[in-house]
């Protein structure tokens, strides 16, 4: 099991996080290793309760947009980003909270939700897991 | 040599194929995993995650809107 994916997660956004996580446990289904780095907008996501917390990244319209999607989703039997979160790391995926981003917004580890998160890192981490890794996006 | 149910039916992408890598993680070489569901891509994606994982695909079946596909590992 040497191929890995590692995704930058740099968007908050609701939409965005959910590519992020079907890709990765999609890579980890597969099976490739999987690492997810959390970064800028996307670190907010680790806060405490925050996984769900994103707006819409198009039609938000003040939070109604992402409450219809939300209820479709629901219909269609779409998986939260808790289970997909959970999945993942039942698979094996690897959580990389970015540390820099802690400094600029003044977040601690206490803020986080520390027990999804396996490793405090910077560019260096990233590159380290990138460099072997033959699928790596940024979203 | 044992047989591990897996119920995906009404699940979609990509809880068909995260399940299936469940089950496989926690058969023993020889048991069979049997996934049964409604998801049309995961009845083609199914049989590529079993490739890339070298796990033996046994058989696809489909009637209606359900597919049943067995796996051995």
């Amino acid at each position: 099991m040497s191929e890995k994916a590692t995704i930058i997660v740099h968007s908050g956004d609701m939409d965005k996080l959910s590519s992020a996580l079907i890709v990765a446990n999609g890579a980890l289904a597969m099976g490739m290793e999987a690492s997810l780095y959390f970064t800028f907008w996307g670190l907010l996501r680790l806060k405490k309760n925050g996984l769900s917390q994103g707006a819409l990244s198009k039609m938000n319209m003040l939070g109604l947009g992402k409450l219809i999607i939300k209820r479709r989703m629901k219909k269609n039997n779409v998986a939260t980003a808790e289970r997909l979160m959970s999945d993942f790391r039942e698979l094996g995926g690897k959580v990389i909270a970015c540390e820099m981003t802690m400094e600029i917004m003044g977040i601690s580890k206490k803020d986080l939700a520390e027990d999804i998160i396996d490793e405090y890192g910077a560019v260096g981490t990233y590159i380290s897991e990138a460099r072997d890794s033959s699928i790596t996006l940024f979203i | 040599m044992a047989d591990i149910n897996v119920d995906v039916r009404k699940e979609t992408c990509p809880v068909p194929l995260v399940e299936m890598r469940k089950a496989l993680r926690k058969a023993l070489p020889g048991d069979r995993v049997i996934i049964t569901g409604t998801h049309a891509a995961s009845k083609k994606e199914i049989p590529m995650a079993a490739d890339a994982l070298s796990v033996k695909i046994v058989s696809i079946e489909e009637s209606g809107d359900e597919w049943v596909i067995i796996l051995q590992k």
